[in-house]
């Protein structure tokens, strides 16, 4: 039994890295051998040219930079108007609280196509389609419920007698918030942020719709339709390329935070 | 500052961008606004609905999607569910393999989709080349050009991903199970069947039921995998209701019957929503 799980688990972590070791194998190999029949399993001539043309001729660079300017604003402006109102949901009645966690709730499980079409109207009146914040904005919204629910089960933690404290100090409550309380829940906001970073770095359906010039383009879009312009022709090892690349990021942030990522999706699932 | 002043910049943002846009696309569910009449936006009352109930490229993504999501769900459940028992009981260095499994899930669906598509590429994808090899095929196969295997790649690559995330909520249930209910059970000669059925099972239910509730609701919505990996294709043959909504409000810009459909999968994502609730309530109640 003991072997038996062992190799289970074994196998299946094995499975969770294969796709992306062999992407890694093929993103080295050169144009002529990605596309050779029988397929090699080692490449023969390891090149970075596909990782030169992603870089140089194509605009994966400026894919990145969007995404993680977009993703980093979001995350903070999601974190900014969350911990506001959980930490004033903390502290009403637990009957208010569970009525806006059920709303918030629900709001959080509604598909994102729902709010799609009427957003795209909205950021082309504004002027904001090919614009950052016209995904910035969408995206930190659309985190807000999770986010919420997150912190307020962090501040419900902290203890009241501290803002009493806080108080007699002659401190007004939002320097209590500012001073006391955000530097007490700084491990929960940099879970919270983590997973909104990583929730606005993967979105794809918004980005595709609201950013369409090259330029504009963020990570997840530009990779998938990176095969778009070539219909016949794929560009297979550049694809894995950028596969790879694009995934770097994420992987560096699992290896380093992926206790705080833990943290984040049980602490989701226990509220 | 005001009470309700600390929620001021939260309800902005939710009104802005979730309330309003998800009222504003059930109100023109009843109406029609399309590139056919010159996006006039007229009142059609319930002609949206009526043609949805006749429409059976609808009806045929309704059952792509039901598909989709029982079969990848539990497929992902009992996967995950075995995972999380193995590793608790039998790993050592739990935090290695959490981080490994972990990888899949933390990388972006439409990235999944590229990474999967090359796999399953009939030519060149190295899935054909170890499957001949290995002797299992004769020939290749074209996997995402067939209506079948288009949705078994799908199904997989969905799997793939969200197998760790089922994986990382079981686990963090079974380590919060108190160790002597175990014991307790081993002192009255208990076997490892009779501790799972009596301690392990209803102490993890909670879980499960977040897992499952999560997981049923994104694989019902699901879009990035399949408009990257297939585009609905071959022949609509792993087309989902997103993608067919999608399709409609944003290539066809039947704004209207688009709306209509996304209200439709709205309602019977809550209906299956509500089912799952109530049996979770049911369940806590006899249970705790």
């Amino acid at each position: 039994m003991r072997y038996f799980a062992r190799f289970f688990v074994v196998i299946l972590s094995v499975i969770a890295v294969a796709p992306l070791v062999w992407h890694g194998i093929s993103s080295v190999k050169p144009a002529a051998e990605v596309t050779r029949i029988p397929v090699t399993l080692v490449p023969a001539h390891p090149t970075l040219s596909n990782y030169a043309e992603l870089f140089g001729r194509r605009a994966f660079f400026s894919y990145c930079l969007n995404s993680a300017v977009i993703a980093a604003l979001a995350s903070i402006i999601c974190l900014a108007c969350s911990s506001l109102a959980s930490y004033r949901l903390a502290r009403v009645t637990a009957q208010v609280r569970s009525l806006i966690s059920s709303a918030l709730l629900v709001v959080a499980f509604f598909p994102p196509i729902v709010f799609l079409l009427p957003l795209y109207e909205i950021i082309r009146a504004v002027r904001l389609v090919n614009h950052p914040w016209g995904l910035i904005i969408p995206y930190a919204a659309l985190n807000l419920p999770m986010a919420t629910l997150l912190l307020t089960g962090y501040f419900q933690q902290i203890p009241e007698e501290l803002e009493e404290a806080a108080a007699m100090d002659g401190l007004t409550p939002f320097q209590t918030y500012s001073r006391i309380i955000l530097p007490l829940a700084a491990p929960a906001l940099v879970t919270t942020g983590i997973l909104v970073f990583i929730f606005s770095w993967n979105e794809f359906m918004f980005a595709l719709t609201f950013m369409n010039l090259e330029s504009t383009k963020t990570v997840t879009v530009g990779i998938a339709t990176l095969s778009g312009a070539f219909a016949e022709q794929v560009p297979w090892g550049l694809l894995a390329a950028g596969v790879v690349a694009s995934s770097v990021p994420l992987i560096v942030f699992v290896l380093f935070l992926q206790r705080r990522i833990v943290a984040g999706l049980t602490a989701g699932a226990r509220n | 500052m005001k009470r309700y002043a600390w929620f001021i910049p939260a309800l902005v943002l939710v009104t802005a961008v979730l309330v309003y846009p998800a009222l504003r696309t059930l109100a023109l569910s009843f109406f029609h606004l399309s590139l056919g009449n010159g996006f006039r936006l007229e009142f059609g009352g319930l002609d949206n609905f009526v043609r949805l109930v006749g429409d059976s490229r609808f009806r045929a993504s309704l059952v792509v999607t039901g598909f989709f999501t029982i079969v990848s769900v539990t497929i992902e459940f009992i996967l995950g569910l075995l995972l999380a028992l193995a590793v608790n009981g039998f790993v050592r260095y739990q935090g290695v393999v959490r981080t490994t499994l972990l990888v899949p899930w933390t990388l972006p669906t439409a990235i999944i989709a590229v990474l999967w598509g090359w796999i399953f590429n009939d030519q060149y994808g190295v899935l054909n080349e170890l499957l001949i090899r290995s002797g299992v095929l004769h020939s290749p196969i074209a996997w995402l050009a067939g209506p079948n295997t288009a949705m078994a790649a799908i199904i997989l690559a969905d799997v793939w991903k969200t197998v760790p995330f089922v994986f990382i909520i079981l686990l963090a249930g079974l380590q919060r199970i108190p160790q002597d209910l175990y014991e307790a059970l081993e002192m009255d000669g208990a076997g490892a069947w009779a501790k799972f059925r009596y301690v392990t099972w209803p102490y993890l239910m909670p879980f499960v039921f977040v897992s499952l509730t999560f997981r049923i609701i994104q694989a019902f919505s699901i879009f990035d995998l399949v408009y990257v990996m297939t585009g609905g294709g071959p022949g609509g043959a792993t087309e989902t209701v997103s993608v067919y909504a999608y399709q409609t409000l944003m290539r066809y810009l039947d704004l209207g019957y688009g709306s209509t459909i996304v209200v439709a999968t709205v309602l019977l994502l809550a209906t299956v929503a509500l089912g799952l609730y109530a049996l979770l309530v049911r369940r806590y109640e006899r249970l705790f």
